[in-house]
């Protein structure tokens, strides 16, 4: 286990997150896409406390920080599902694309 | 040695399971493999004595799994996948994006010279963190509160169907009328 | 002072987990009308021993991975629950943040319950591990406001400290509300007495509707187990731990864990069933605000303390 090693773990992680916020249809699953993403910041952060500055907590407030943020995504992303999928049945991306272009 | 086999078993869980979220069919199954996920990248902080913070990412991250499952059934046409059906738009485009990024990242990772570990651990891991944000680092804290207020507040009025004049009539001056009646006989 | 317990201490733990799953059915069946004590000791096993040679019913396009998984997870999260536990001057695994973890380990029930439910493939354990969601989401708020408390009066998150700090006064005596509100969340989580709706009879067995042989065993088993861990876990947080005249301070931990056990065992046929929707309420309005309250007073007893 090194920095290196962590920081291609947290890599791959986001990538596939990546992969699955852009391919998939399904707004439920696009979510997952992106909490996919935060977990890999999660593995950066620790690594970068355990390797670069462990005396300090600014790692550990980071970790803390991308926890909420992804109960925040979450929250808000299924009230926002529910609120379209109320007023128009829609539940897949391309149903909701108002604000694009 | 114990150590470095832990990770490795764990990245890799962490990875494949991360990657099944998309493959398979059933929106359990999904799910749940994102919770694996989310469990196996706790258990690596576990590994880097992070042991407070691996322990909440393991409690948040199976709690809003289950949660999610929940919106899955509500929410897919096909949530057990019994009939096989693809629900993906531009898969070649997202493919190449996410390897593209992966290998510059990758690259970053292993070519950049990361500055040497500054400091030791203190004794007590969770109490720097405890310290940290009602300390120094505060403003953290003053932030992510109303934040998660105001997620609460937005969250409700989005998802809510019925508002106070529903349950109390037009001048809220109507005993509460409920579809579910609560547990203290309103 | 708490030592970590040698490696063949860990299968010990796990045959008194079962002993006392096994102790407290016994007990179960005989509060159970119409069975003398001799009928009583023979309940549990038989109940065993029809279920392992009973044939497994199947349903149509389940999901054998998340429905085992499930049905075996209640046990499991029960040993991981009670290997933090310290057993008088010993404990399997000394954590920094044993609190934190019991309550992850708590959490892990929701999917384990869910996955339960689902993997059937049939409307009623569905319905049944929605229930037992709705349930959780009511309780474990409450839960993890009963678990801070001790920790706040011991100033910390490790169990042997907060057992340690209980010498000459258990925390159940300065902190009564959130000791009655752990043993109502451990009957929640382990889908016990009152909060057996998750598996209740007007749903035709809800999440265990169509569990049979071995996995029915195992989810039945893993109910009394949670119900130990739970009982076991009430011990170091509120009533001493191994702190007791006489007997040896493991004694104590067993003896206490047993009379902890005992009261949630008998609240099964004590009380009726409470249906998750008033659950919620009573759990929002009422319990949580008492809780709090109960975390304003452990404060302030800890700052006229220091």
């Amino acid at each position: 286990m090194s920095l290196e090693l962590l920081l291609v773990l947290a890599s791959a992680l986001f990538c596939i997150g990546i992969y699955g916020a852009l391919s998939q249809q399904s707004i439920v699953m696009v979510m997952m896409g992106l909490e996919l993403m935060l977990n890999g910041v999660l593995v950066a952060g620790a690594a970068f406390w355990a390797y670069v500055s462990p005396s300090r907590p600014d790692g550990q407030v980071l970790v803390l920080v991308v926890i909420t943020a992804m109960t925040v995504e979450m929250a808000m992303g299924f009230a926002v599902v529910t609120a379209i999928f109320r007023a128009r049945d829609a539940d897949l991306t391309d149903q909701a694309a108002d604000l694009s272009g | 040695m114990v150590v470095d086999a832990l990770f490795w078993l764990l990245a890799l869980t962490a990875v494949a399971s991360g990657f099944a979220v998309f493959r398979v069919s059933s929106m359990a199954r999904a799910t749940f493999a994102l919770a694996v996920s989310f469990v196996a990248v706790g258990a690596v902080m576990l590994l880097l004595d992070l042991d407070y913070l691996g322990l909440i990412t393991v409690l948040m991250m199976v709690m809003e799994m289950s949660i999610m499952a929940v919106f899955m059934i509500m929410y897919m046409m096909n949530p057990g996948g019994l009939m096989p059906m693809s629900m993906y738009h531009n898969k070649a485009g997202a493919m190449t994006v996410a390897v593209g990024s992966f290998v510059v990242l990758a690259a970053g990772a292993l070519l950049v010279p990361w500055p040497e570990r500054e400091g030791v651990a203190p004794a007590d891991i969770t109490l720097q963190l405890g310290e940290g944000i009602m300390g120094s680092k505060m403003l953290v804290m003053l932030t992510i509160s109303p934040v998660l207020f105001a997620t609460i507040v937005g969250s409700l009025v989005l998802a809510a169907p019925r508002g106070r004049y529903d349950r109390f009539g037009d001048d809220l001056d109507q005993p509460a009328s409920d579809p579910v009646p609560g547990g203290l006989g309103r | 002072m708490v030592e970590q317990a040698p490696a063949w201490a860990a299968p010990l733990a796990l045959g008194l987990l079962l002993a006392l799953c096994v102790a407290a059915a016994t007990f179960d069946a005989a509060l159970a009308a119409g069975r003398g004590l001799a009928g009583a000791l023979r309940v549990p096993w038989q109940e065993a021993a029809r279920l392992v040679v009973q044939q497994r019913r199947t349903t149509v396009a389940n999901d054998p991975l998340l429905w085992r998984t499930g049905g075996v997870s209640l046990l499991v999260v029960a040993a991981l629950m009670v290997a933090v536990v310290p057993w008088g001057d010993w404990t399997l695994l000394d954590s920094a943040v044993g609190v934190v973890w019991f309550n992850a380990m708590d959490v892990l029930l929701w999917a384990a319950v869910w996955i339960t439910g689902w993997g059937a493939n049939s409307a009623w354990p569905l319905v049944g591990a929605h229930r037992f969601l709705a349930q959780a989401l009511s309780y474990e708020l409450l839960l993890m406001f009963a678990l801070i408390s001790p920790a706040l009066g011991a100033g910390s998150l490790r169990l042997a400290d907060v057992q340690a700090e209980q010498a000459g006064l258990w925390f159940v005596v300065t902190m009564p509300v959130a000791f009655v509100v752990f043993c109502v969340c451990v009957l929640a989580f382990s889908l016990w007495g009152p909060f057996a709706a998750p598996i209740g009879a007007d749903l035709g067995g809800g999440v265990l509707a169509e569990s049979s042989g071995v996995d029915r065993l195992l989810v039945l088993l893993g109910r009394y187990a949670l119900l130990v861990a739970g009982a076991a876990f009430a011990v170091p947080l509120f009533l001493g731990g191994g702190e007791g005249p006489l007997l040896p301070a493991v004694l104590w931990s067993v003896v206490k864990t047993v009379l902890v056990l005992g009261l949630l065992v008998a609240c099964r046929r004590r009380f009726a069933l409470l249906r998750p929707e008033r659950f919620a309420e009573l759990a929002w309005v009422v319990g949580i605000p008492l809780v709090l309250l109960q975390i304003l007073v452990v404060s302030l007893l800890v700052l006229g303390r220091s």
